[in-house]
């Protein structure tokens, strides 16, 4: 069981997730800020899901974690990777300027 | 009472460098602060006896995704204020969104209550004599090894794709091509001339 009560976690969480969101929507332009912001967004989710897993004594909330860092860590090596060639292609790596897949 | 101080300085810290990360001007510094966010975070799991995904958040994302992303803020040559040019326009639907978001999450937390059956749905009750790392590699690789290979095959091809979008082939370079080395016969390369003394070829 938690020594810190599980409200604070979840306190702490939701916190983390909704400065996530408003860093997304603040930093539209800058995609680096955005793909930080994600990350900030799945270190709350994983909060949550580790502070449920001591607060139950199941370690399957911890197994999830695991999923989730692994999954975070090839969205962010896909997503630099793709800013990478798109500022070789471009020479910028402006937001508003990523739409030639629009048709 | 030591353990309430620490999670509270880690959560402050964790907040206001998250803060910083969505609020600074450059993206080193963002990209420095939210290592520090992510040190901070590694102490709340600690905090919550998960030690294993503690270390492995320091390793995973401190050691390998933030660095990966210093290297892309500091290769790609942006002006970066150009790009926070349009801050103050947006600040107030982040803001809106966020109050949105912040309200909602209280409500779910004002009426929320832990289900009786809880403790019986438990799928990997953690046990009290060995330790969190000893406990958690016990289930991931026997009752959740789909789980772990599958883990496994996302990196495999997030590695590969990444590999293949950075691939830069330059037309202007001359490369060592092995295959064509090795593959080239003697016949090709030269031929015997039978020279006669004194007239030459």
């Amino acid at each position: 069981m938690l020594a810190i009560g599980l409200e604070h976690f979840l306190t702490v969480a939701a916190i983390l997730f909704t400065i996530g969101v408003f860093g997304i929507f603040v930093n539209r332009k800058n995609v680096i800020v955005i793909l930080m912001s994600i990350e900030l967004m799945l270190l709350a989710v994983n909060i949550n899901l580790v502070a449920f897993s001591a607060h139950l004594d199941d370690l399957v909330g911890q197994v999830f974690t695991l999923l989730i860092l692994t999954v975070a860590a090839a969205e962010a090596a896909i997503g630099l990777a793709i800013l990478v060639t798109y500022y070789r292609n471009r020479g910028s790596i402006a937001v508003d300027d990523i739409n030639s897949m629009k048709g | 009472m030591v353990t309430a101080l620490f999670f509270y300085m880690f959560a402050a810290l964790l907040l206001i460098s998250a803060l910083m990360v969505i609020s600074l001007r450059n993206p080193v510094h963002s990209a420095l602060f939210l290592i520090l966010a992510f040190f901070n975070g590694a102490g709340l799991f600690l905090l919550a006896g998960a030690e294993f995904l503690a270390m492995s958040l320091i390793i995973v994302y401190v050691g390998a995704v933030l660095v990966l992303f210093l290297f892309v803020v500091m290769m790609l040559d942006i002006d970066f204020s150009e790009l926070r040019a349009g801050m103050a326009t947006y600040l107030p639907t982040g803001l809106f969104i966020g109050l949105v978001l912040i309200a909602e999450l209280a409500m779910i937390f004002g009426a929320w209550i832990t289900s009786p059956d809880a403790l019986k749905l438990r799928g990997a009750p953690a046990p009290n004599d060995i330790t969190n790392t000893e406990a958690l590699g016990r289930i991931i690789y026997t009752k959740y090894v789909y789980f772990f290979e599958m883990a496994g095959m996302i990196l495999l091809v997030a590695m590969i794709g990444a590999i293949v979008l950075s691939l830069h082939h330059r037309p202007d370079v001359r490369r060592q091509k092995p295959a064509e080395q090795s593959a080239r016969r003697r016949e090709e390369s030269f031929t015997l001339v039978d020279v006669k003394p004194g007239e030459g070829i």
